[in-house]
């Protein structure tokens, strides 16, 4: 069980980096960001360990159930994040990001983590691509929600003209808005690509490419939001304030199509009794 | 020596004062060489900008040199003295070496913090350099100023956010923007106001100034000024347009430009985003613009508020920083008063004596049996050499007294032997960067 210790570790690393972020945001110090940032690069070392080894231990692609997804969904959102941090000069970023993840790794944590066999639908050749596809693309919409949460503050703070601690510490809105737009056109292709490939998968599984299923239905409804918001940005020129609400409502939507359904609704994506 | 400065500034002169008695760069030189022709002023520096006109000189006799410098200014620019002479300070000694250290530290600045000034007193040494006016006493200086300097906005937090109505701006506008480069501003009104503010937005990297104006001759010089673009009044519309930051100051009675027609003219923007600075009293701008998505419309209340709010921040910072200028007073001032020629001269002759006597104990440990009398020709031997050895340049440091090479003698003497007092650990600028451009 050498995952669940590394995946531990990762988990305990992210926590301490959210701490180290958090004392960052409060004493604005350049080397406890640095800090923060090197605490969270080796936990996502360690949470890559554990992916590894999970996939050694179970002998297939570890993410076929809730553990197993959130483990890998939360490794995206900061893999994700380090590949942002190193080109854009965001360094607040992770202070909203790594915290995310660690909510993530906390539920993970909660949820039986044994490997069992693998259900016979999830033994297919396009199954791995579907998840890495869907799970990469609701990364980066978790980066667009974040710099749209600290886009309407700071527009808050601008437009009711108070210059104080918080807009210093936040980005000036055009990069936020910059992020909003980058994060839409690699995360939208990759929704994309992973309803393609679910629907592929869904042929080969149960003999059709769509079926209406409530987790189905719902990243349908995720896509048109995230496809509305993009024609709105090419065309009219949403952007801004619009632009942040909405990566905030898809990234609700995508939370979700991930979690909400297996919760409340009941369908194929439900494959274990957790 | 003693050091003097004689100036005024944004606290001491209005406006029309500090123009007048301002240096224009090109003239810069003349007056440099024609400050050196006065027989009091032995080494002399020339600042000057928008918000300070200031001589600095080494001389030998304070008094008479800064009544010689007030002269100079008020013959220079043919005004008479008594317009201008309560708007005057001096200041000798570590007082002028204090004040020196704080301008270039932008502790006296208008908007303290701003990193303008070091620039421009670095270019105002620079120049007493190529016209060979500065000498030890300022050359020594004004490194000090800029080692100060340098320390000041690396050991606080006083340049972190700069507190001026037009800093505010700028720090407001690159909340929006991220950067300045490449943006474009709109002047409304060509008066001294827009044109300030339009200065510190360039300054800060804006790339592009349109200038519009009732009188549109007077849009057109401003424009020139900037290598900007004059468009008429009434095409206002195209302007807004296109820019992203819109400056209005005119004295136009009622707004120039309202919410409905913003409105429509953030559509034809594609929502990109636009700053409005309404420095009018009244209004140019309505304030409801303010509220329209993407506009971002900040008047000179609410620029001064932020700025208030800012200085409170930072009286610590300011603290902070003036200890660090004091301490290199005093350290500099150290340095200072060691070079006088009878301190010196008893200094290297302590130094000599040490060695001799240390020297010759050890002669006289290795001779045991010498009798007292070889002792005493011993002793005698070897005061005569360093009598001998110290009397040539002891003569010459005392005849040089009055000229400037006598500086210059003494601090090299200070260094080649470390002579205490001197500090020169303190003053080791081989390792500081400032050094290679010195040209000395």
């Amino acid at each position: 069980m050498m995952n669940i210790y590394f995946f531990k570790l990762a988990s305990f690393l992210y926590l301490f980096g959210s701490f180290a972020y958090l004392v960052y945001i409060i004493f604005l110090k350049e080397n406890l960001s640095k800090l923060a940032l090197t605490i969270v690069s080796i936990g996502f070392a360690s949470h890559t360990l554990a992916l590894i080894t999970r996939y050694a231990e179970a002998g297939h692609t570890p993410v076929t159930n809730l553990h197993e997804s959130l483990s890998f969904f939360a490794w995206m959102i900061i893999g994700v994040l380090l590949i942002v941090n190193s080109k854009y000069k965001v360094k607040i970023l992770g202070a909203f990001i790594t915290p995310i993840a660690l909510i993530l790794m906390l539920f993970a944590l909660a949820l039986p983590k044994e490997i069992l066999p693998l259900a016979p639908v999830l033994r297919s050749f396009w199954h791995p691509f579907h998840v890495v596809f869907a799970f990469l693309g609701n990364a980066i919409f978790a980066l667009a929600f974040c710099s749209g949460v600290m886009y309407l503050i700071q527009e808050n703070q601008l437009k009711s003209k108070k210059m104080g601690a918080i807009t210093k510490r936040l980005p000036p809105l055009k990069v936020l808005d910059d992020l909003n737009y980058q994060s839409l056109k690699f995360g939208f292709p990759l929704l994309t690509l992973g309803i393609i490939t679910g629907a592929v998968w869904a042929n080969y599984a149960w003999g059709r490419y769509w079926d209406w299923d409530p987790k189905e239905t719902w990243s349908l409804i995720t896509w048109l939001l995230y496809a509305a918001l993009l024609h709105q940005r090419l065309t009219v020129g949403w952007r801004g304030r619009k632009a942040a609400i909405m990566a905030i409502v898809g990234f609700l939507a995508v939370l979700f199509t991930f979690l909400g359904v297996n919760l409340v609704l009941s369908g194929l994506h439900a494959y274990s009794n957790w | 020596m003693e050091l003097i400065v004689v100036g005024l500034n944004h606290n001491t002169a209005p406006i029309h004062i500090r123009e007048c008695l301002a240096f224009p760069e090109n003239k810069m030189e003349d007056a440099l060489r024609k400050v050196h022709t006065i027989p009091s002023v032995k080494e002399n520096m020339i600042v000057s900008t928008c918000n300070r006109v200031e001589v600095y000189a080494a001389t030998r006799q304070t008094d008479k040199a800064i009544l010689d410098l007030k002269h100079f200014l008020s013959q220079y620019h043919g005004l008479p003295l008594k317009e201008f002479e309560k708007s005057l300070y001096s200041f000798m000694g570590e007082e002028a070496v204090k004040h020196i250290f704080r301008v270039a530290s932008s502790l006296d600045s208008m908007v303290k913090g701003e990193a303008q000034i070091l620039g421009q007193i670095k270019s105002a040494y620079e120049m007493a350099v190529e016209s060979k006016t500065s000498g030890l006493i300022l050359h020594r200086l004004l490194h000090r100023a800029f080692h100060v300097a340098k320390r000041v906005r690396t050991e606080t937090k006083i340049g972190d956010s700069a507190v001026s109505v037009s800093s505010v701006a700028v720090e407001v506008a690159e909340k929006i923007f991220g950067t300045l480069e490449k943006k474009t501003v709109l002047l409304i009104g060509a008066g001294e106001m827009c044109e300030l503010a339009a200065r510190h937005l360039v300054s800060r990297g804006v790339e592009k100034v349109l200038v519009t104006n009732r009188t549109y001759d007077r849009a057109v010089s401003l424009a020139q000024e900037f290598k900007g673009e004059a468009i008429p009044f009434d095409e206002m519309n195209q302007g807004l347009r296109k820019v992203d930051i819109v400056i209005s100051a005119t004295d136009s009675p009622q707004y120039l430009i309202w919410h409905d027609q913003m409105a429509k003219v953030i559509k034809d923007r594609k929502q990109k985003p636009i700053f409005f600075i309404d420095i009018a009293n009244p209004r140019d701008i309505e304030p409801r613009v303010g509220e329209i998505e993407n506009v971002y419309l900040y008047n000179i209340e609410n620029l001064k508020k932020v700025a208030d709010e800012n200085i409170k921040d930072r009286g610590k910072e300011a603290q902070k920083a003036e200890a660090i200028v004091q301490d290199e007073v005093i350290k500099f001032v150290n340095w200072y008063h060691s070079l006088e020629v009878t301190p010196t001269i008893v200094a290297l002759r302590n130094k000599f004596e040490e060695i001799r006597k240390k020297e010759l104990e050890k002669t006289l440990s290795l001779h045991p049996n010498l009798s007292d009398k070889e002792k005493k020709s011993l002793e005698a031997l070897t005061s005569a050499i360093i009598n001998k050895i110290l009397h040539t340049p002891s003569a010459l440091l005392k005849q040089s007294n009055e000229e400037a090479m006598a500086d210059l003698y003494l601090d090299t003497l200070r260094t080649l032997f470390q002579l205490p007092e001197a500090s020169p650990e303190s003053f080791d600028e081989t390792k500081e960067k400032e050094n290679g451009d010195a040209g000395i």
